[in-house]
């Protein structure tokens, strides 16, 4: 697999696989916690070089789900919200609370501003096609297909 | 669900059997040539799923430029009882009422060689496009219900265009049954930023010229009246609004899943029974991004015609841009539609297909009630479009529809791929097509090769007697998002 940059400490956070019409990502972590914070990062990371988001303003995210699988699409399509509705750029995502029904934490980053970040690429929905979590030996794996 | 087995009826139809839970058998219409590259993906498989949906009438088809989409496929069609049936924002897609519109003018290619350029550029300019593209107008939230209520109408009546435009757009622009109570604080929020922008993907407006007539007593009726005319063509929808009213409703509809007392072969299939209050809401906000779509596009051509008087400095009558048709791509409609010989109101859902009524239908303006309803097929980045007509064939057959477009055949992460270390812009221009593009992935995403041959797409709907062709059109200038 090619070493992208955003992998941190030789971590892989994320993946980026082909479909058909759009954007496929899989995300890891070594918990659920970090699998769900992984995925926000992918997401903006995506969007923007999420380097060049600083850290301004909090919003509180409070979602639910049916499940694994519905929580992470939920969660995706809320913090996606957050740009294509209010102009937010997440930096970082701390969780406060995570079961399979519930995820409560804090978004931190900024409001976009076209002098200092650049969109790569428009990221206009997160679907629940073929939406995955998963345990596995090595720890959590997620996977979603985002509408590009 | 086993593999997929087609089997072929004629030279332009392939059958799904029914097998386990599908109600109907699956219809695709494709030729030799393109049906080997609908085979590889998961499309055929998505025809199969819509086939399981309650209430669905006599089959679940796909047209020939059929790709895989969320839920139903791109080029998806598929008709449901009123009572027993159901209502899918998978069945309409994210983009409501996508749609393209062409105007006709008087103007012949060589008045405009010479300026060209600074049409495109113009054009580029004074339209906003892009990721994100927000507009020049701020709406408040009662103006933004106004346009969700009212449609094309609203930007007529706010001095974007003429009531004649109005009359050559389908349902008047105006789609029954919007209600902005249906609609989330999210969506009115996107909604209100964005009226009047181009937006980016495979969005464009462009300039074009007529380039073969196929049916000259039809294209002088169209107002097409020789090769070397000079059209315009829109291709733009619901912005985030649509966007939003489907992700909402969608999540709604997952959420509610295990209530309908059937199950779904797909979670991206997520419905309501037309006839429940799920369903009667979702129908209600997705005709408000219906409407949302034509005041946008009715705004967008009002500023073309505006760049093209200035930068001509011609009058408006002297280059006569008129609205030919405008005709939507994503869609469900109330329609009444000949089943098995007899008229029935049904659901139709159109997701990345077009309406293609037949001569003498109602629904037309009286202009071309003897020629049948225009469909605008656009193709691909800088190749042009075809004009058809619809037929009694399309009527009786597919619930009144025809295909949308050419149909992407690569992903946009292996388009940018195979176009790495090109100038899209150049080889363009290489072609005589002048192309701006707000986006730097936009052009890669968008090369021709990304696409089915619109030539073989068109070849099938005409062959078949789904529509007729009319004119081929030519692109010259073109911006994207």
């Amino acid at each position: 697999m090619k070493v992208k940059p955003e992998i941190l400490n030789s971590k892989l956070k994320y993946n980026i696989f082909d479909h058909t019409a759009d954007l496929g990502l899989e995300i890891y972590g070594k918990d659920e916690r970090e699998l769900f914070s992984n995925a926000a990062f992918a997401l903006f990371n995506i969007i923007t070089d999420i380097k060049s988001i600083g850290i301004r303003e909090n919003r509180h995210v409070s979602i639910e789900g049916s499940g694994r699988e519905d929580l992470l699409v939920n969660f995706l399509r809320e913090i996606l919200y957050l740009f294509n509705g209010e102009g937010f750029l997440l930096k970082d995502f701390s969780i406060s609370r995570l079961d399979s029904h519930h995820l409560t934490g804090e978004a931190k980053g900024e409001c976009f501003d076209p002098d200092k970040h650049r969109i790569n690429t428009e990221i206009k929905a997160v679907t629940y096609h073929q939406v995955m979590v998963q345990k596995t030996p090595q720890g959590w794996k997620g996977r979603v297909i985002c509408d590009v | 669900m086993s593999e997929i087995k087609m089997q072929r009826l004629d030279e332009y139809r392939w059958m799904i059997p029914p097998v386990e839970g599908m109600r109907v058998p699956g219809i695709i219409y494709s030729s030799e040539k393109m049906i080997g590259g609908i085979g590889s993906d998961e499309s055929p498989k998505q025809v199969a799923n819509v086939a399981y949906l309650p209430g669905i009438i006599k089959y679940s088809l796909a047209m020939p430029d059929m790709h895989w989409g969320y839920g139903f496929p791109i080029g998806g069609v598929a008709a449901f009882d009123l009572e027993e049936g159901i209502i899918s924002p998978g069945g309409v897609g994210y983009d409501i009422n996508c749609g393209v519109r062409i105007m006709t003018t008087t103007l012949q290619f060589d008045e405009i060689k010479n300026e060209l350029h600074d049409l495109v550029y113009s054009l580029f300019s004074n339209i906003s496009s892009g990721v994100g593209s927000k507009g020049t107008l701020k709406l408040s939230t009662d103006e933004e219900k106004k346009v969700l209520r009212e449609g094309a109408k609203w930007a007529v009546n706010n001095g974007y265009g003429s009531p004649d435009d109005l009359v050559a757009t389908e349902d008047g622009g105006k789609m029954e049954g919007a209600d902005p109570d249906c609609v989330s604080d999210r969506a009115l929020e996107r909604g209100k930023q964005q009226l009047g922008t181009l937006g980016s993907g495979n969005h464009f407006l462009e300039i074009e010229v007529v380039e073969e007539i196929f049916d000259k007593k039809v294209a002088a009726v169209f107002g097409l009246e020789s090769a070397g005319q000079v059209v315009v063509v829109i291709h733009s929808g619901s912005r985030g609004f649509g966007y939003q009213v489907c992700d909402d409703y969608l999540a709604k509809m997952v959420k509610n899943i295990n209530r309908l007392g059937f199950s779904l072969p797909d979670r991206q299939l997520a419905c309501a029974y037309i006839n429940s209050d799920e369903g009667r809401r979702y129908f209600a906000a997705m005709a408000c991004a219906a409407n949302y779509a034509w005041a946008n596009r009715q705004m967008l051509m009002h500023w073309a015609r505006e760049v093209f008087e200035k930068t001509l400095r011609k009058s408006p009558r002297e280059i006569g841009m008129k609205l030919l048709y405008d005709v939507c791509h994503n869609i469900a409609k109330i329609e009444e539609i000949p089943i098995d010989g007899k008229m029935r109101k049904v659901c139709v859902h159109r997701k990345g297909a077009t309406r293609a009524f037949p001569p003498g239908h109602p629904a037309l303006p009286d202009i071309y009630s003897k020629v049948g309803q225009p469909v605008i097929i656009p193709g691909d980045m800088g190749t042009g479009s075809y004009v058809l007509a619809g037929t009694e064939r399309a009527f009786s057959e597919t619930f009144g529809s025809t295909c949308h477009g050419a149909g992407r055949v690569m992903s946009r992460a292996r388009a940018k791929k195979a176009s790495r270390g090109r100038s899209i812009q150049k080889e363009m221009a290489d072609r005589n097509v002048i192309v701006m593009a707000a986006g730097r992935g936009t052009l890669k995403e968008e090369i021709p090769e990304a696409y089915k041959d619109i030539d073989a797409v068109v070849d099938v709907v005409n062959n078949t007697g789904l529509s007729r062709k009319v004119a081929k059109l030519r692109a010259v200038g073109c911006i994207k998002g």
